[in-house]
């Protein structure tokens, strides 16, 4: 199906199973622990031996010798496999790391061997026995010293936010240089660490020259595609199978040294291997979300109307990395004549920086959203009404392209309502609650909403069950359920007549789950196929498919109703298809929009920041379900306050490696640090998004959290941090006296 | 981790004696530590000896008017307690302030007390670090050392003691009660239990090998306002960044012993003298000589600034 014009009234507009609060299908297998993830799977092949992956214990430089014969004898060893056995591997999609092979070392705890056993404390301890012999060379590991050297670059962060090295819209030095009020101030932001439950896990078995891998993994078709490509085999030979995913936030969108070396130990050792990665391999071995240095410079008439807006953000990354694309909500955002965006990237050889829940937004947005706060207090603004006055309808840099549906004041202004703004003291510092000195703050939310193609097939048997096979995955973020919904408001059945398949690679094609596009286009792909099994099922049943309802399990047309189940009487109906996008996103901008709103408590002795509450109100299009919708935002809200107050990989700089690489060092919050948080759907639909007319919100949930809770801190402290995360130690010296 | 046989005691002296015969032997309680050490490595004992069966496990009024805590007692049993919530809650506040519920369902007061550091270089068995490789150097003192100590620290080490439940037991004067493989008990003061790293910083304690911990006696009950603040990054389950274990009496005098600055829970009783000037002055010889790195030079400040809380909430 080709989804070129804007959606008219479908069978989806019935919401008589879309837009419920569904509880999830899956939810009672995952609190039962039925629901196997990739390295429990000990049932789907007979067999199954350990692998241990072994990490280089330098940054940079090569490895001259392994020695593995200690290793090799220890009990229960059956294979080894060294990246000195083969030469250095080819990395599969969007990956700027080398993953395995050959003798150089590009990183920290870079994978260089596997060892398999029976058991797997045989498999650790005897990867424990192999000595290397390294080179080391020098390295470089500090952003803020190689700044200075970045060049500009333009990019993709493959998850729909991109630009190129430089945008200049009208005279920015010019309007700025004129500008009545100005702001110029930098930002910066760390390396961050996607800290998902569950590690990288594979199960990895050969049949000949038939590889399956049972892994966990976003991106099936991308996934597929990278191991063919990595280890040199076709496509076809391969099947990958990851029906649950104990969360991703980008971490899983590529295919990574777990599956690549299960793949080569189940070759060695003639066995099915199964591996995950420690914990604390996670953060050297795999990607992160790269630290950024950001300056803005915004200039502003009196009245508040910005006239020139210029971000410019330096990252670092491996060679033949991304840079992060942290301006590039701000090329969207806010109306100014008068504009700069740049991307500079600078070489660093630190670990692979790379997507991680809304790559780019997320930083540039707890950039921009704190320098709008400090210019609305430059001009004497309440920073919710400096927002709204900044607001556009177009495309600031293309002013006859509209957005398809934005209501960020909408959001704002309801936000405003909802969270009591207006007993918000404007001037800092001056509320208390006993120990806790009191602030409220503010950013915007906004995020792109991509359009990309995704497909399913549908089946009906002679019991009335559809069943829905498709790659797409879910991350724990509730796509069983959402396409549950749309199989059984198409086909109008109740959900338990639906059956969902998700996450293996024999199933067509989808979007898979990334920068947020996934409840949308994997919706849009089985109310395409579901089209089709109407046709196909009004065929079978002599309907006119064109004035067929689908309802209450029959299918009536005038004074006929005949039961579903029938049309499969004769044998199963299938039916597949896949949604299309044609130019829509072109001719209009398609974002979502938020209004998030913080109240904190900063003790006034030691500095310690907590948050008190928290208010989301989102604009994003039909929310196919709003329970599942609401915690994919309240977990994107508690992600973003660990990225304003806690989150920070901590850099080595002259070792080269991220320190804190466990969730001991690296510390997300935990239940005591979100006591309340409430999330507001507007009601509304985006036509010009699929026939659903949603989109997504797993990403909008973080986009301006982090600002808005650095905005409060500035309410309650009058103290301006600029450097996240905005731990005690950057408060201290400025609180004011203790009594 | 590597392999290792494993044997039951039955009685305290044959457990000190188990571990003393065979080399490379240590003993196990709740684990809660121990076996993460052991799976990374960092620990490889050749031979454990698991104590949980030496009915260590009560707490009993001394003769003198104090408690006797079991060294099997669990950190959440001892919290619980109705005598140790009433007349020491800095102990039951310290204990409920570390860890998890499930974690102190299992850790034993005397593995509490032994509990290792959490440096991010100890744990990292592909980095120098005198404490797990004597002799390999310290690669926090020019590292990423923002949680680790300021005082008392020395060239080859600057980890920090992470137990909470020590600083309160350091406040209260607690004795560490052990019995030797020879079957000689000994009373070891709380204030001698840790040592500082020095040249030795794998040395932690003052037990000799197999000398095995039986019990913590903690003296007669102090009155006072108790108070333990810990100060860290998030609310809960995490490790100080500075805690404060307090008894402070109506008279404004009494005891503070400080977590997360040093290798040992941090008491200087001279400087307790000038609790009545304030916090500052308190600090000022608390911390006397303190060797600050770049990334932890705040914990100075912020000691100072929480000791100041917990003295006017003492007031209050």
């Amino acid at each position: 199906m080709r989804f070129d014009t804007p959606a008219t009234t479908n069978p989806i507009d019935q919401l008589k199973v879309v837009g419920q609060p569904t509880d999830r299908i899956d939810g009672r297998y995952k609190t039962t622990g039925t629901a196997a993830y990739a390295y429990e799977r000990h049932d789907v092949v007979p067999e199954q031996a350990y692998g241990f992956v072994l990490g280089s214990a330098i940054a940079k430089g090569r490895i001259a010798a392994m020695h593995v014969e200690d290793a090799k004898t220890a009990p229960g060893v059956l294979a080894i496999v060294t990246t000195l056995d083969m030469p250095r591997l080819e990395r599969g999609m969007m990956n700027a790391a080398y993953l395995f092979g050959g003798p150089i070392i590009q990183h920290y705890h870079q994978a260089i061997a596997v060892v398999v056993a029976e058991t797997f404390e045989q498999a650790r301890a005897a990867a424990y026995l192999i000595r290397v012999d390294y080179q080391s060379e020098a390295g470089k590991f500090d952003l803020a010293a190689e700044a200075p050297n970045a060049t500009l670059i333009g990019d993709d962060s493959g998850e729909g936010s991109s630009g190129p090295p430089e945008v200049r819209v009208g005279d920015f030095e010019g309007a700025f240089a004129a500008a009545a009020v100005k702001l110029d101030e930098s930002y910066t932001t760390p390396d961050e660490s996607h800290a998902m439950m569950e590690p990288h896990a594979t199960i990895a078995a050969w049949d000949g020259d038939r590889l399956t891998l049972w892994t966990s993994n976003q991106m099936i078709a991308w996934g597929k595609r990278s191991i063919a490509k990595i280890l040199g085999i076709p496509a076809q030979n391969v099947r990958l199978d990851s029906p649950y995913i104990g969360g991703g936030f980008g971490a899983k969108l590529f295919i990574r040294a777990d599956a690549v070396l299960a793949a080569l130990a189940a070759k060695a050792a003639h066995r099915p291997v199964k591996l995950a990665l420690t914990r604390p391999l996670i953060a050297n071995n795999t990607t992160h979300r790269p630290a950024t240095i950001q300056r803005i410079r915004i200039g502003a008439n009196r009245d508040g109307t910005i006239t020139a807006i210029a971000h410019e953000s330096t990252s670092g990354n491996l060679a033949e990395g991304k840079p992060e694309t942290a301006v590039s909500q701000t090329r969207l955002l806010y109306a100014g004549a008068n504009r700069l965006m740049a991307m500079r990237l600078t070489p660093l050889d630190l670990p692979e920086g790379n997507a991680m829940r809304a790559p780019g937004e997320a930083p540039g947005m707890m950039a921009l959203e704190v320098a709008m706060d400090e210019m609305a207090e430059k001009l004497g603004l309440d920073p919710v009404e400096f927002r709204i006055l900044n607001d556009t309808q177009v495309d600031p840099e293309k002013l006859d392209r509209r957005f398809s549906h934005r209501d960020l004041v909408g959001c704002l202004r309801l936000g405003a309502e909802r969270f009591g703004w207006d007993k918000r003291s404007p001037r800092p510092a001056q509320v208390r609650d006993g120990r806790w000195l009191i602030g409220a703050g503010v950013a915007a939310g906004f995020r792109n909403n991509l359009l990309t193609k995704s497909g399913a097939r549908v089946r009906l048997d002679r019991q009335g069950v559809v069943t829905v096979e498709t790659d797409m995955t879910d991350i724990g973020t509730g796509s069983y359920t959402i396409i549950a919904q749309t199989a059984a408001e198409m086909m109008g059945v109740t959900l338990d007549k639906v059956v969902v398949r998700l996450g293996d690679s024999a199933f067509p094609a989808s979007a898979g789950s990334g920068g947020q596009w996934g409840a949308n286009n994997a919706t849009a792909g089985v109310y395409a196929a579901c089209v089709k099994l109407r046709e196909a099922v009004a065929q079978q049943l002599g309907f006119n498919a064109a004035d067929a309802e689908f309802s209450n399990g029959d299918v009536r047309s005038g004074n006929r109703s005949v039961p579903l189940s029938q049309a499969a009487s004769a044998g199963e109906l299938v039916a597949e298809d896949l949604i299309e996008y044609g130019d829509l996103a072109k001719t209009h901008q398609q974002s979502t929009f938020a209004a998030h709103f913080v109240e904190v408590g900063v003790d006034a002795a030691t500095g310690e920041v907590r948050v008190r509450r928290m208010l989301a109100v989102c604009a994003a299009g039909r929310i196919l379900n709003p329970k599942s919708a609401r915690s994919q935002v309240i977990g994107a809200m508690t992600m973003g306050v660990g990225a304003a107050l806690m989150e920070e990989l901590a850099v080595d700089k002259r070792r080269g490696f991220f320190v804190n690489h466990d969730l001991a060092g690296y510390e997300v919050p935990v239940h005591a640090d979100i006591p309340h948080q409430e999330v507001v759907f507007l009601d509304e639909v985006d036509p010009m998004s699929s026939p659903m007319k949603a989109k997504g919100v797993a990403e909008l949930g973080i986009c301006g959290v982090g600002a808005a809770v650095a905005n409060a801190v500035y309410n309650a402290t009058g103290i301006r941090i600029r450097d996240y995360p905005l731990t005690l130690d950057k408060l201290i010296d400025r609180l004011p006296e203790a009594v | 981790m590597r392999a290792f046989t494993f044997e039951r005691a039955n009685a305290p002296v044959e457990a000190a004696a188990a571990v003393a015969r065979t080399p490379g032997a240590k003993f196990i309680a709740g684990g809660t530590n121990l076996l993460d050490l052991m799976k990374l490595q960092i620990e490889t004992p050749t031979h454990l000896v698991d104590v949980n069966g030496l009915k260590l496990d009560t707490i009993e009024p001394t003769p003198e008017g104090g408690l006797r805590i079991g060294a099997l007692v669990r950190n959440t049993d001892l919290a619980a307690d109705e005598r140790v919530r009433r007349d020491y809650g800095v102990l039951s506040r310290a204990l409920l302030a570390g860890a998890s519920g499930q974690l102190r369902n299992r850790a034993t007061t005397a593995g509490n007390l032994l509990q290792r550091t959490r440096c991010p270089y100890f744990y990292d068995t592909a980095q120098p670090c005198n404490k797990r490789e004597p002799g390999s150097g310290c690669s926090a003192l020019d590292g990423f050392s923002r949680q680790l100590g300021i005082i008392g620290v020395s060239d080859a080490c600057i980890a920090t003691n992470p137990s909470d439940m020590a600083v309160a037991m350091r406040a209260l004067d607690a004795t560490v009660e052990t019995v030797r493989p020879d079957g000689m008990a000994r009373k070891i003061p709380i204030a001698e239990f840790h040592r500082l790293p020095g040249e030795t910083p794998h040395v932690e304690t003052t037990l000799e090998p197999g000398e095995l911990i039986t019990a913590v006696t903690l003296p007669p009950p102090l009155g006072g306002r108790q108070i333990y603040r810990k100060v860290r990054d998030r609310a809960s389950y995490a490790f100080a960044l500075v805690s404060v274990a307090a008894v402070i009496q109506r008279d404004g005098t009494g005891r503070l012993a400080v977590g997360g600055v040093a290798h040992k829970p941090w008491r200087v009783e001279a400087a307790e003298a000038d609790l009545p000037r304030g916090a500052k002055a308190v600090t000022e010889r608390l911390l006397a000589g303190a060797k600050s790195t770049h990334d932890n030079a705040f914990k100075v400040l912020l000691v100072e600034r929480t000791l100041g809380a917990v003295i006017s909430e003492a007031r209050s």
